[in-house]
């Protein structure tokens, strides 16, 4: 280590000072607000045309400012009701998956044992299949045992693909666990139940949660497998993509909006703990 | 003592049951559910007998084998893009983000939130012909007076980056994100620029973050079908609209299960054939760095 | 948490890379055989039929005579079908008023093969589709309903008004003798709609939807009932009298157009024609009335060689717990007075005689701005046609199931390519 520090010291400091001009380091951050801002226009657009004033069905022309349609957001009965369907949907299938993808994820990620392969290997394919075979193949079931289809296929379906992603955040956040301290925790005389609750969980709490946050994400904005499976049960995007054939009504842009504030809420109080946690 | 070692030697296999049974029972079982029905024959009138009429599959290639070609196609382009354009935002935020990591994380994926239908109808709006973009760039006479990119496959391709742009980011940021300081250090040393740094060092010990994001961004790219629907046009069809096509307005469900059937072994075959030329490696350089 | 650089665990990708025969993977294999085989006897059964004939209308009698009023139904319809005010719908409000029947108003219909896919399964188990009076346009799914025995046949008794006032179109359809299960909701005309200004002449006839000058700006429909229509008539053919091989000459025409085209649309081709994404288009009659509405400039045109009517009809799908109450609602709008509550928010073509009149009436009463636009309304030929128009406006065809399969094998690969 201290031939490496002398080698460092002896570079030249006027090469290292001109390092911060050099314009290839700026090349960088630039593109990465690029990107960012790339990412962003379509909802900057779509929080702008909440408050255009279109008196039309057509929402693509300014027309002038008003606060109409957040005044009449719950207007259009069906859209609430799709709005409605889409948070407690979201909510069962982030409780449902959350629970089993953390066990799967903390089995997976303690012991080596003989269906480790095989867990991965399905965990895997059900990542990497696409969305629409996976839709299509859960509609084949239901159609084949007639089951018709409602708000209990979407819920099923959804925690179906959202196991997976929970599974492999918490392994991941396993991986980097001391195994010491569950064995120091043995040792005080600890049974396995206490451990897990007062030394495991709250280690991999972050991990839980990033994974509960994805499936909440997941869920809310899910398409193309919901669509599949939702019979005439409406959800948030199954109603959009429905209306993009007669003209989006201004509510869902203030209804985006809504969901776009509370996302960004999410991570304000997630930078704040942060921060809390790291002072 | 044996009974906490015969529970320690279970616990595993209680831990996995209930993910191993959802997934068993709504995904493995539909898939051959999915298979069976596949070689089926009928109507929605007579009913579905099964026949194991294969044909079913021939049948589809040839009518389809256009859409197939093509969705793999835009996956591909959509897939290389997200890497040329993903890529240097991870090593952005990996390497400078410092104490603001999380934060530009935080940015980078809070659009996402937003239902994806919302975002692509609001390209759909901002690349209209007359739309924002499209008349100033008339204006200025860059593009003729006729031109528009809607409802060519450019909208249809440029959708499906926007959309799975962030799954390619996210792993390849993990990736980059671990890699030990010491380790960079160590190499501009011995190479000296940070160009050989780049080459020799960061991106192969970046590649398992590329590959799982290639995984998790060409799949769903090539089998979408609401960018085509929102975005495309006339020639523009993709195999995911056909397969809908054939569930939801033909109600043929045969055809329908044949097609999703040949693009789930497609797309995973191809998935694992990369994974076989990328995996094989990487289990040397892992055993190498144990 | 730095040991581990890679994304995926070591061992998994190894397993990846290096796939092991071993007698598990038979007995896997084995397993999955057996489970294939398994699932090999399953089907999806067909409908079953039901009573015709004589038999059927004393079937529909004593059904009639054991329903009851319960006080409330289920509708569901296409978006943007019904009279709106703030919120409500007038025409439901009076109708609850004067029966005391509440109305479910649900606009759940944006296609009618996926409306039929979705509430298809529910029938065929046996169970209410979630719905009592559902609106279906003439054409493969209404056909498909009748044959599957999932409407229910209407109470003869109780159409005292239809037999009234329905007009002559929709009395005795050809694809519903005697109204034996349907009443006419709304008509409506697919022709040409078109931008005049961008475009810069008359539109008059289909070949102009062929014109070089228009590439990328025309816009065609993605179904597999209008547009394959249109082209019949393009090539000078009655669609109701069409042969195989007038369809065969249909597609070429629809072929040769390809590369002119913008896009095959659904609905949405009245956005892409307001923003000026295409300048010409197939369009429905109601569509640009209701844009012109809106402040457009559009242009509604009848070809030479002629354009499609539809019918869209109300049916009360099988298995419905509020039959009756539905069945009251049918004959009720029925009625002038309603119809043209109704007939001055849809713009479409109402079922019913002496609804013009009505409008002129409430017009001459009315000011300003509402007057204009009443008196705009009741001299619309796109709402009221008059019997020359009627003379060019022709059917859909009905099709069997096997010459549906051809139908489809002959047009579809053109919206689909």
């Amino acid at each position: 280590m201290t031939a490496l520090d002398e080698r460092v010291d002896a570079q030249p400091a006027p090469a290292r000072r001109h390092a911060r001009l050099r314009p290839g380091r700026w090349a960088l951050p630039i593109w990465g607000w690029l990107v960012i801002a790339w990412l962003t226009s379509p909802i900057i657009v779509m929080i702008i045309f909440g408050f255009n004033d279109t008196k039309s069905r057509l929402n693509i022309h300014w027309q002038g400012f008003t606060l109409r349609w957040y005044r009449e957001l719950f207007q259009i009965p069906d859209l609430t009701d799709a709005l409605k369907n889409s948070i407690t949907i979201a909510i069962i299938v982030t409780v449902i998956a959350t629970v089993m993808g953390t066990l799967m994820g903390l089995g997976l990620g303690k012991y080596r044992f003989r269906g480790l392969g095989a867990t991965n290997l399905l965990m895997f394919a059900n990542i990497a299949a696409p969305e629409v075979v996976l839709g299509a193949a859960l509609l084949s079931l239901f159609i084949t045992m007639g089951i018709p289809r409602g708000y209990w296929t979407i819920v099923i379906a959804q925690v179906m693909f959202s196991i997976a992603y929970v599974a492999v955040t918490v392994r991941a956040r396993m991986a980097g666990l001391d195994p010491n301290l569950e064995e120091a925790a043995r040792d005080l005389g600890a049974g396995p139940y206490a451990t897990f609750f007062r030394i495991t969980l709250p280690m991999i709490m972050p991990g839980v949660m990033a994974g509960a946050l994805l499936v909440l994400a997941l869920s809310i904005d899910d398409y193309i497998i919901t669509s599949f499976n939702a019979g005439q049960v409406q959800t948030f995007p199954l109603w959009v993509y429905g209306a993009t054939r007669n003209g989006v009504p201004p509510q869902v842009n203030v209804m985006g909006t809504f969901i776009f504030m509370f996302g960004v809420l999410l991570a304000l109080v997630a930078w704040a703990t942060n921060r809390r946690r790291a002072a | 003592m044996r009974r906490a070692r015969l529970g320690a030697r279970l616990a595993p296999y209680f831990l996995v049951l209930p993910g191993w049974l959802w997934l068993v029972l709504f995904f493995v079982v539909p898939t051959f559910v999915m298979l069976s029905m596949s070689t089926q024959t009928g109507d929605i009138v007579a009913g579905f007998k099964q026949t194991f009429h294969w044909q079913n599959y021939s049948n589809g290639w040839d009518q389809y084998h256009v859409q197939f070609v093509r969705s793999i196609i835009y996956g591909l382009i959509a897939t290389g893009l997200c890497v040329a354009i993903g890529y240097p935002v991870a090593c952005w935020i990996a390497f400078r983000g410092g104490a603001h990591k999380s934060s530009l994380l935080f940015l980078l994926l809070l659009p996402f939130f937003v239902s994806f239908v919302i975002r692509t109808q609001a390209w759909s709006t901002i690349l209209s012909d007359d739309g924002i973009v499209l008349s100033r760039l008339k204006d200025w006479g860059i593009v003729g007076a006729d031109y528009h990119v809607l409802a060519t496959p450019t909208a249809v391709i440029w959708g499906l980056t926007y959309n799975f742009l962030p799954f390619m980011v996210l792993p390849i940021y993990v990736a980059l994100e671990r890699l030990d300081p010491a380790l960079l250090e160590a190499s501009s040393d011995l190479y000296g620029s940070r160009a050989a740094t780049f080459m020799k060092v960061v991106l192969p010990l970046s590649m398992p973050g590329v590959f799982a994001g290639v995984v998790l961004t060409f799949v769903p790219a090539a089998a979408d079908y609401v960018n085509a629907f929102i975005l495309g046009g006339s020639h523009t069809t993709m195999i995911g609209n056909i397969i809908q096509t054939e569930y939801f307005t033909n109600q043929d469900y045969p055809t329908a299960s044949a097609l999703s059937f040949l693009l789930m072994v497609g797309l995973l075959l191809g998935v694992f054939a990369y994974a076989r030329a990328v995996g094989t490696e990487n289990a040397l350089e892992m055993a190498a760095a144990q | 948490m730095h040991d581990n650089p890679n994304n995926l665990p070591p061992d998994f990708v190894r397993g990846l890379a290096q796939p092991r025969l071993t007698r598990r993977g038979f007995l896997q294999a084995g397993g999955l055989a057996a489970l294939t085989a398994g699932l090999a006897a399953c089907g999806v059964s067909g409908a079953k039929t039901g009573p015709t004939g004589s038999a059927a209308t004393k079937a529909a009698k004593s059904f009639w005579q054991q329903q009851k009023k319960t006080g409330s139904f289920t509708f569901a319809n296409w978006p943007l079908y019904i009279d709106k005010a703030h919120g409500t719908h007038p025409s439901l409000d009076l109708f609850t008023k004067q029966t005391g029947i509440d109305v479910s108003y649900k606009e759940v219909i944006n296609d009618n093969a996926a409306f039929f896919g979705k509430i298809q399964p529910e029938l065929q188990a046996g169970n209410s589709a979630g719905y009592d009076l559902m609106v279906i346009t003439n054409g493969f799914e209404l056909d498909k309903l009748k044959e599957l025995n999932y409407l229910i046949a209407l109470d003869q008794d109780r159409m005292t008004n239809f037999n009234a006032n329905a007009s002559d179109l929709v009395k005795n359809p050809s694809f519903d003798p005697g109204n034996q299960f349907t009443m006419a909701w709304q008509s409506g005309m697919t022709g040409i709609g078109y931008d005049p200004a961008k475009v810069g002449h008359k539109i008059t006839s289909w070949q102009d939807l062929k014109d070089p000058k228009l590439k990328g700006k025309i816009g065609m429909f993605s179904d597999n009932q209008d547009l394959p229509s249109c082209a019949l008539l393009a090539v000078g053919v009655n669609p109701e009298d069409s042969t195989e091989d007038d369809w065969n000459k249909a597609a070429n025409w629809l072929k040769d157009q390809q590369p002119l085209v913008r896009k095959y649309y659904d609905q949405s081709y009245i956005d892409a024609l307001g923003r000026g994404d295409v300048y010409a288009s197939m369009a429905w009659s109601g569509d640009i009335y209701q844009a012109n509405l809106g402040g457009g400039n559009l242009e509604f045109v009848i070809p030479d060689e002629g354009a499609v009517i539809w019918t869209d009809n109300m049916c009360i799908p099988a298995h419905a717990e509020h039959a009756l109450d539905a069945m009251i609602y049918m004959d009720y709008v029925y009625q002038p007075k309603i119809a043209a509550m109704l007939a001055e928010w849809i713009n479409y073509i109402t079922p019913v005689d002496g609804v013009q009149a009505i409008i002129k009436q409430d017009a001459a009463k009315a000011t300003g701005g509402d007057r204009a636009s009443l008196n705009y309304l009741a001299d619309s030929v796109l709402i009221f046609p008059s019997s020359d128009e009627f003379a060019k406006l022709h059917r859909y065809r009905v099709l069997t199931t096997d010459e549906e399969n051809t139908w489809n094998d002959i047009f579809e690969p053109i919206y689909q390519a």
